[in-house]
Parts: C-alpha cells; structure tokens; sequence
C-alpha cells in the first residue's frame, strides 16, 4: 500500500517538473514565472485544485511518443481569489513550448465546459508557441473546440485572458473572442502573423516587440485593455481586478465592506469646471472624487484617451464608468472612443454592471478620416450599446452635452434611470458659436452682430435648464454632491427589472 | 474706528488682515484680479470689487485702479498686507489726496527708508550699528591696509561697479589686503573699465535676524523681540522662527533698543521691521527697515500675544499703544514653515495648476502647543502662475523650540497637498536637520546643505523599521478586508497569513503579524516586536499610528501589492508579499526607466517664448535651447551635454505641459 501511495507522488512530482530542470532555468532566465508559479501567484493560497495532471498525447509521428510529459503543456483547475471560485488554465512553455495538441485543448475545453455549467469565470494565462505542428490538423480541430466554447462562455461568465510570453497565429483568437485581454511588458506579444512572415509577404521590417508587444496593444491596436511591469504585478492585479467582476450573468456585482460615506461631499468638485468653456479639466478627478476610497481600475487607458473606461465601487458594490475626457480632444467621440466605449458598455450590461456615466462631449470628431473610417457605424456601436443596456443607468453631465453625441451618451432617451446635471451643463444641439453662424447666416460678415446672436444663444441654450424643463434632465444638483446622489439613485435602483423584447440576438452595427 | 478697510492685497495676507478686521467687528472690502474671482479672501471679505486683469500690475498694484475700488466701496482706511502697494509713497500720496487713511507708517518713514543709500545713513545717526566701511575712493594699496585695519578683519574688497563675485576679494590680515586690492581693482577694470574699489567689514557666519517695532502717532515705540530668518533659498525665506537660537538677552535688547530707536528717528507710527545682519560673535549691523507687515509676522504674534495687524488698525485709527516695553515678553517658541508651490525635486521651479487635495492639519490653540496655518487657497482652488508661489504659512507654537520642531514636524506630515509640486518633503528635511535642530544656522544654511539641491530625504534604520511595521499592520487590514466580499464559497474562505515579506528600498524585510482588537504586533527576524495600533482603513490617505506608543503620521496611497508611503521627506514604495510571492517576485527582471537622455523634457508647465537652436544644429554643454516662461518667469533651458539637435516638437508660443518632450538630440 504504501508503495502505490509513494507511486502518487512520484507521478505528481514528475508533472510538477513541467519541461525539466534546464527548460525552466531558461524560463526564469526570461525574467518569466513557471505555468505553476503563476496559478500560486493568480489563487488564494493553497487553493488551487488541479485536473488532468497526467493527461498525455497520443502522438506518435515525428518521434512524438518518446516524450509524453505528463499534463502536455497546459496546467488546468480550479481554485479561489478572495474565496470566489475560478477556472483556470496556464499554459506551460517549458513543455513543447506551450504549443497546443489536441489533448492540450481538451483539458482547456474541459474546464471551459464546468466554468460554463457551474457559473465561474474563466482566466487563461497564455504562453504558448501556437498549434503543435507534429500534430496537424488535430491541433487545429483543438484550437477551434477552444472557439467554440469561448464563445458559448461569452456573456454567461467572465473570461479573462492574461498574455504572459508568445500568443501567435490562431492561437490569438481564443483570447481576442474573451471579456479581457492584460499583457505583460517585454515578455509578451501577440500577432497573427509573425515578423518573418511580414517580411516575406509585404517586406516591412518589424521586431516582434512592435508588431504586438504590449505597448502596441494597449497603445495602438487596442487589443489589449492593459499591460503590466512583469508577471508578479500582472497576477496581483488581474486579482485586484478580479474582485470587481460578478461570477457570472446570473450573479449580482460583488459587495464588499467598504469605509467611505456614501454622503461625503467633495467642495472641490464645485470648481472643477473651468469658467472658460474652451478650457479643459481632468474628468479623473471626478471619478476619484465620487468612487469609494478613490479606487478605480481603469480599462483601455493608454487607448482613446478621450474618453474613460472602468470600474469603480459605490457603497462596496462595482460600477462600471464611462467618462469624456475633456484633457484629451476635448473629449470628443470618434471611431477610436466609440468602440472603445461600446464594448464596455456591452461588457457591463451583460455582466448585471450598472452603468455611471459623466459626460462633457463637444459632439462627434469630423473629417475624412473619420467619415472614412466609418464613424457612422462605429459611433453607432455607442449608442447602439447603450440603448440596449437594462442595467440601472446613471447619468451626470458635467459640461458639455452637444448634438447626436448628447444622445448617446446614456440620455434620457436612451431609458436613462437618472439623468443629472451640473449647473454648469450647457445641454444644446451645438456650441453656440457654430449654432449662431448657422442660424444667422446672412449676419456672418458683421462679427458684432454674430457675437451678440453667440451671446444671446449661450444665454438661452448653455444652460441645463432647458433639457431640465422637458424632463430631459431630471434634475441638475450641486458638484459636491454628486457621490451622494449618484449612490441614492444605484441604491435606489437595486431591484431594477427592465427586459428588451425577444430576439434570437440584436444586430449590433458591427 | 473705522467703519469700512479695504485690504489692497490677495492671498492669505488679505485673509490675516480680514480675520483681525472682523474680530473688531470693522466690516472689509476685497480687491481682485479677473484670476481671482472666486479666491478664499474674495469670499471672506464683506464686499469686493474687481480691480483688473490677472497681471499685478494691471490690478493689484495698479493705483488708480485700486483708488478706483476704494471710491466705490466708500472705504475709510486700506491696509496694504505686503508687497505690492506696501511701501509705495505714491499709493500714500493717492489716498491722501483721497482722504482715505493708510493702515501703515506716515509716508516720510516710507521713504526715508525706501532707499538703501539713505536709509543706512538715518541708521548711523539714530546711533544704529551699521556695517562698517569706506566709501569713499581708495587710491593705493598702502590706503586699503590703513583703512582695512581701522574696520578691522576680515574685509570684503569690492569693484564699486562689480556684481556676480567678480573683482571681489575677502582679506584678514594686511597681506591679504595688500594682495586684494592689486588682484580687485585689475580684475575690476579689465572686467568693466572701471577700477574704483571700496572696502567693508566682512560679516562671518552671518545670520539674517530682525527686530519688529510698533510704534503709535504719539511718539510711543516697542520692540517685540526678533525673528531668526536666517533659513533662505536665494534671498527667500523659507524657515522662521521666534525668538532666535541664537540672540542673548543683552543682544536682544541692545537690538532692541537701536530698533526703536530708528523708527523714532524717522517718526515710524506702526508695525515695522527692522533688518539686521548678525555675526558669528553676535556683532549686528543695519541692514533694512520694512516699513509694513513682515510675511513672518505671526512668529512675533505667537510668542508675544500681540496682534500685530489690530495693533497696525489702531495706531491708524490715532489709538494710544496700550502696550509699553514692560508688557512684552517672550512665551514659549514659536516656528513659521513657508508652504511654496515649488518642486525641490525639480530645482525648485514652480508648480502651478489646481489644488485637487489641500488639507492643513486642524488649528490648535492649546496650553502645550499651538498650530496656526495662514493661507489664502482652498482645496479645488487654482494655484495661479500671474502670482507669488507661496500656498501657506504653516506655525507651530509650544514651550520651548524642541516641542515646537516636534510639533512641526508632525504639523508637516499630516499636511496633505496634491495636484501640484510643493515643498513639503524639503521643509521636512530642513526639521530634522542637525544643524538646525542645534540652531546652528547662517544665511548660508540651504546653499552649504544641499548644494545639490533636494534629492528627498533617506531616513535612517529606525524610522524604516517603524514604517515597515505601521505598513504591515495597514496591510494585513486591506487584505482581510478584501476577503469579506460577496459570493465566497462556504467554508473555503481565503485566511490571511501571519508571514509576511515587506521590500522596501530594495531589502526584504520578513515580519510576523498577531494582530488583537487593539491592534497588531510586528515581529522581525531579529525578534524584535514592534506594537502597531491605529485606526487606519483602507483608503485612508492619511494614517495615525502609534508605533510602540509614539506617533507616526504616514500619508498614504494604495498600489499594486503595497503603499506609497510619504513621510519626513521620503517618498517611499512598500511591497508587501507572502514569503512565498516575495520568493517569485525575486526572479522578476529589474526593469530599467526609459533613457530619456536625448530628450530635453520640460520641466514645468509653461509657454515657450523662444527656441535658440535649429534642427540639425550642433549645440554645446550649457548652450540656451529654449526659453519657457511660467509664474512671469522666463527660464532659459541649456544642453547638458554636446549635441546634434535632432527634431525639434514645439514652436514659440506653445504652451507646454512637465515633461512634454521639446527637443531631440541625434
């Protein structure tokens, strides 16, 4: 008896050694954690339940089946975050260097398939070199088993994917179809095509760094939604980030104790608007000012930094923000911050996330460029998304509320619950220039009298009263207390039940 | 009494001046600027008017314009504060004319002491001891050591038209004398074709300390001891204090006593300052009489009692003093710490912008010690760049200096400021510098100190430990925290750990935690326990702990796996782990900043008035590159080092945020 008891742990110890001492030295020597040290780092101490630890591959070509390392390159289980359950798989580049086999994939799709049944998100730590070639088209077949269930997953429970090394060819796609994608700076890319490929098709010399290091994906392509210093950061933080996310779409938001009045006014905030409207001011402020304990996990921040996205706490509670961002563009909507701001939305609704949003919009950004990129049906995503959301909606408009980007921007129309507005809130079809030079045409060549038409628009329209008399607003309250009010209106609005008629699923301009 | 005061000034002076107003029951009028529009003094005050565009001189120091505001509001007296009209004669002249009274000396005191030349000379026949010297034209070498020697050594040799050390010379004795005058009046003339050379007593170990005065309209004078300012960077005070460290009581009278005696001389009715320079044997010599309220008035008001701007109303108002010589005293010592919008990591430029956390720690007026805080900001309020940086005056008060330092020093650390660069941290090291705390300073004491400028403070092996315990206690309260969310699984529950890594400044340091309801022992690997016990939750920016039973006031921000954590001038960043994390985060990769090195970055928000170089030019170490101007200053930027001007990002006019990149080098 003892002897099979001893046989155990020899065969755990033998899984536990991944691709072998010298394999793993090269790792570290990468500044890179092991596939287990990194599911250590993710869970709760201890926590971690692993299955399919001597799951082998059943090839035989190439001389494959001389090594048949237990667990074929891929660590997958369960375990908790602050006592909340997750799936997770970690890919193991000592062994075969991650690249994914048929059996690799089905451990993936195996915990893909409990996460789904049992209402727990998914976070895969990627690090593999792509399909195990030796393999063919059964590593394929497993790439594809993988699809499928990422998007059967999607909307019903979280899925986090975590890049930690190389993320190439199909492989990308599995992580691209998830909730989130966070890179690790440095030691992590991902493209569809590598660099010696782009050189031999179209001749452009590109490192891999460039082509899809973190920087270009958190910065260029906004593929990813943020990057971390190294491996230890990225695992402590996706656990920060964690706690903000609700099991699954059945779930509530989390709660936690939480040590901010939920009545603290902020006096700042009363002169956080510049007197002059052209004047730009840091919405973050008002963000931190209003979440509790100034915590904000932000999402997608170094990409269209004209309008903010993440999460936040009201009363312990998660809220997901959208903000205009008058520091950058004036914080205006545009192909990059509609997109951008959609998917969040979409990511929240379908998450039960209510939605805060603040709004300063000087209206859509024109030009070729963006009329040819298709701003039409990006900025539609926007409006589209937020139009369909039912998650309790509240909204401030601290400043500028212009044009379509008005009504986009969680409006009333757009079944608002609550509808805020600064005093300082000009709610208009346009500024007032632009409004005056066009209803006043035959007036252009005689500046006095265009600025006294500028005036008497500014005078009639840039206010929040007019939007407040047609109910557009439901009432405009004093800077300072917009944590208090914005926490009544979530609290008020727990028990919201709003349902879109039956559809086999919308059309989303996509 | 008056029945209205306007207060020409902004800031927190306007606001002191309205305090004491108010106290009387004397309703005030403030002035300001289109940037000040929504100014803590314009919403202390009764009333207001407008007097201008942003710029002083378009405003506050426009005559007419303030003549202007005092017609409107029917204002019976204005009280100037400091700077701008202060010690103006024509704003005299103007309210005068205008039978408006001027909080402040009569106008011939104003100017009889509004020139160096002059006023040095009503100091010497008032019997006032002022710097010896010849100011006449030495012609021979023979001539320097007689007259050398009549002052006495050491003597400083100047170029009457010298400036910037040049034809300078210190000599203590005949031979140096002999030499110094050869070497000052050659270099004298080759540098500005004019060799005419004076001599002065050089002052050693000088200290900058002052006398403040009030006298009424009835011939009556006092002295209210002096203020020690000997704490300066670049002729700017930074540091008071009150009495001095240094001063006996025979020196202080005899000062005293001069002091008086000046303001006699030139019929001074008010409060005023009368300046001296003060050597390493306690040798003093005139150096200036303001003839206005000092900045570092509150120094003299928290060790006497007095208060000096009442005082400065009633002498106004033709009052009697009700005070004599015999009613001042000195009680207990009192501190002055200068709050300046100017970031010592950044050489001291300016900062300005919005104030997006300003708060001072709570006044106290206690038996044991006294916290005073004279500002003119309030937390969302704009530090502008058309005016003085500075953003409070922070006081401390208790029985004697250690307590007060003690008290200023805790003053300091719970004084919470951000949005912009300050000089908190620097004021921090200044406290708890040796030579200050021993009171062993000279007007030397910044530029001999921190000749580098401010690096932030390394703070010794104790106080890190303190630190690092007070960081896992706070810990250890975060973490179990986030293990009461929702949707836990039953009877899984994640438990908190006793064991913990802290890294800070790149050491591990292992701890153990028991923590009970009062609060938590820290154990080092030495076994040494350290008792933590606070009331600190997460997100607290602040933290009070008592750290086995003395205080420690941390200000505190959540990152990732730890804190930042600001105290005494240290900017720190706390890792805390479990053994087991600490063991992986030890194979990261240390991973360096960006060089930045090609770059020229700027250094403060401003505009850029003027580019001096061209791409592709080649530029020498020190070569001007650009000229940005912020806070009305206009600064030169210069290469480092040699180098090929690559590209060139901004062009003239551009206003530039801290670290936009202006230019490359190749």
């Amino acid at each position: 008896m003892p002897d099979i008891l001893e046989e155990l742990t020899k065969r755990r110890a033998d899984a536990a050694s991944g691709g072998g001492k010298e394999r793993v030295a090269a790792h570290h020597a990468k500044g890179k954690l092991t596939a287990r040290e990194r599911v250590e780092l993710l869970l709760d101490e201890g926590s971690f339940e692993e299955f399919d630890m001597f799951v082998t591959h059943r090839t035989t070509d190439f001389g494959m089946d001389r090594t048949r390392p237990a667990g074929d390159g891929v660590i997958t289980g369960w375990g908790t975050i602050n006592g909340r359950m997750v799936y997770v798989f970690s890919q193991d580049f000592t062994v075969f260097g991650g690249s994914l086999s048929e059996t690799h994939a089905q451990k993936i799709c195996k915990i893909m398939d409990m996460a789904l049944q049992n209402g727990a998100p998914i976070i895969g730590l990627n690090d593999s070199g792509g399909a195990r070639i030796q393999e063919g088209v059964a590593s394929l077949a497993g790439y594809a088993e993988v699809f499928q269930r990422n998007v059967l997953a999607s909307g019903v429970v979280p899925q986090i994917s975590v890049i930690m090394g190389p993320c190439a060819g199909g492989a990308v796609y599995s992580p691209a179809m998830t909730d989130f994608i966070f890179m690790v700076e440095d030691s992590s890319y991902m493209f569809v095509t590598g660099p010696d490929v782009v050189k031999t098709v179209t001749n452009e010399v590109v490192t891999a760094e460039d082509l899809g290091g973190a920087s270009t994906h958190t910065k260029k392509s906004s593929v990813a939604d943020g990057a971390f210093r190294d491996d230890v950061e990225a695992l402590a933080e996706i656990r920060r980030f964690f706690d903000f996310l609700p099991l699954n779409n059945r779930d509530r938001v989390p709660s936690r104790p939480f040590f901010d009045d939920p009545a603290r006014a902020a006096e700042s905030l009363d002169t956080l608007v510049p007197e002059n409207p052209n004047q730009p001011y840091d919405m973050k402020e008002l963000i931190l000012k209003v979440a509790d304990e100034g915590d904000f996990f932000e999402i997608q921040a170094d990409f269209a930094a004209n309008i903010i996205t993440g999460f936040i706490r009201l009363e312990g509670r998660t809220v997901g923000v959208v903000a205009n961002q008058p520091l950058v563009l004036a914080g205006v909507l545009d192909i990059d911050s509609s997109r951008k701001a959609a998917r969040f939305v979409r990511f929240c609704d379908a998450f039960e996330i209510p939605i805060l949003t603040f709004v300063d919009v000087p209206g859509f950004l024109p030009g070729t460029a963006q009329e040819y990129g298709g701003v039409i049906k990006h900025g539609a995503k926007l409006l589209f998304a937020y139009g369909e959301a039912t998650v309790p909606k509240v909204t401030v408009i601290t400043r500028k509320a212009y044009g379509g980007a008005y009504v986009v921007m969680a409006s009333k129309h757009l079944r608002g619950d609550f509808n805020y507005a600064w005093p300082t809130a000009q709610v208009a079809v346009m500024g007032a220039k632009g409004a005056a030079e066009i209803l006043y045409r035959s007036e252009l060549k005689d500046a006095d009298k265009i600025a006294a038409r500028t005036e008497e628009y500014e005078r009639n329209f840039a206010n929040p009263f007019r939007a407040a008399e047609r109910g557009f607003v439901d009432e405009v309250i004093m800077p300072h207390s917009t944590r208090r009010r914005v926490c009544r209106a979530f609290a008020s609005l727990r028990a919201k039940s709003l349902h879109n008629p039956w559809k086999k699923h919308d059309n989303i301009p996509l | 009494m008056f029945s209205k005061i306007l207060i020409a000034n902004r800031g927190e002076i306007a606001c002191r001046v309205i305090k004491s107003a108010r106290k009387m029951g004397i309703p005030t009028v403030a002035i300001y600027s289109d940037a000040d529009k929504g100014a803590l003094h314009v919403r202390m005050a009764d009333e207001a008017a407008n007097v201008g565009p942003p710029p002083a001189s378009e405003s506050y120091i426009n005559i007419e314009r303030v003549m202007d505001a005092i017609r409107q509001t029917g204002t019976e007296a204005v009280h100037p504060g400091y700077g701008f009209l202060s010690e103006n004669p024509k704003f005299a002249d103007a309210l005068e004319a205008a039978d408006v009274t001027f909080i402040g000396p009569p106008k011939p005191a104003i100017e009889a002491m509004g020139d160096k030349i002059t006023s040095k000379k009503v100091a010497q026949d008032a019997g006032v001891s002022t710097v010896p010297g010849y100011m006449g034209l030495i012609e021979s070498a023979d001539e320097a050591v007689r007259i050398s020697g009549e002052i006495g050594y050491p003597v400083m040799i100047k170029a009457s038209a010298g400036g910037g050390g040049k034809g300078m010379r210190i000599a203590w004795n005949d031979d140096e004398a002999r030499e110094g005058f050869q070497s000052s009046r050659n270099e004298a003339a080759a540098s500005f074709g004019d060799d005419r050379i004076f001599i002065e007593k050089f002052v050693t170990e000088p200290r900058h300390i002052e006398i403040q005065v009030l006298a009424d309209s009835f011939g009556n004078t006092i002295y209210l001891n002096e203020r020690e300012c000997s704490i300066q960077r670049r002729n700017q005070k930074v540091v008071e204090e009150a009495p001095s460290p240094f001063l006996d009581d025979a020196t202080r009278r005899a000062m005293g006593e001069q002091a008086c005696a000046l303001a006699a001389a030139v019929g001074y009715a008010s409060a005023g300052t009368v300046e001296f320079i003060v050597d390493g044997e306690r040798n003093f010599y005139f150096l200036e009489m303001n003839t206005r309220l000092q900045v570092e008035h509150p120094v003299t008001e928290l060790i006497t009692g007095v208060d000096l701007v009442e005082q400065m109303i009633r002498v106004a108002a033709g009052e009697k003093l009700e005070l004599s010589q015999p009613d001042i005293g000195i009680s207990g010592w009192a501190l002055e710490s200068r709050l300046y919008a100017e970031d010592p990591y950044r050489g001291f430029l300016p900062s300005i912008g919005r104030l997006t956390r300003y708060r001072p720690p709570a006044e106290v007026t206690g038996e044991s010690f006294a916290v005073r805080n004279d500002t003119g900001v309030f937390e969302g309020g704009e530090i502008s760049m058309h005016y003085d940086p500075m953003i409070a005056k922070l006081c401390t008060w208790a029985p004697d200096r250690t307590s007060a330092l003690k008290e200023m020093r805790q003053a300091l650390d719970a004084f919470e400021l951000e949005g912009i660069g300050h000089n908190i941290p620097f004021l921090s090291a200044v406290m708890d510098h040796p030579k200050f705390i021993a009171g062993d300073m000279t007007t030397a004491f910044i530029a001999e100190e921190f000749p580098d400028g401010f690096d932030g403070v390394e703070l010794d092996e104790a106080t890190l430990r303190r630190i690092v315990a007070a960081s896992a206690a706070m810990h250890r309260v975060a973490e179990i925290r986030r293990t009461r969310i929702s949707g836990r699984m039953d009877n899984h529950a994640r438990h908190v750990g006793r064991d913990w890594v802290i890294s800070l400044q790149g050491v591990s340091i292992p701890v153990r935690i028991t923590a009970d309801r009062d609060g938590a022992d820290v154990r080092f690997e030495n076994d040494e326990v350290m008792r933590v016990e606070s009331d600190w939750l997460p997100g607290q920016q602040l933290a009070r702990l008592a750290v086995d039973g003395e205080d420690l006031i941390l200000k505190v921000e959540s990152r990732s796996q730890g804190f930042r954590i600001r105290y005494r001038g240290a900017d720190l960043m706390v890792t805390l782990r479990t053994p087991r994390q600490d063991e992986l985060a030890a194979r990261m990769p240390e991973k360096t900043p960006p060089d930045t090195s090609r770059l020229l970055l700027c250094p403060m928000p401003g505009l850029v008035v003027k580019i001096d170089v061209e791409e592709g030019q080649e530029v020498q170490e020190g070569q001007a590159l650009c000229t940005i101007e912020a806070m009305k200053m206009e600064n030169i930027l210069r290469a480092e080092r040699r180098g090929l001007v690559a590209r060139i990002n901004v062009g003239e006019g551009d206003s530039l945020a801290v670290d936009d990149v202006i230019l490359e080098f190749e």
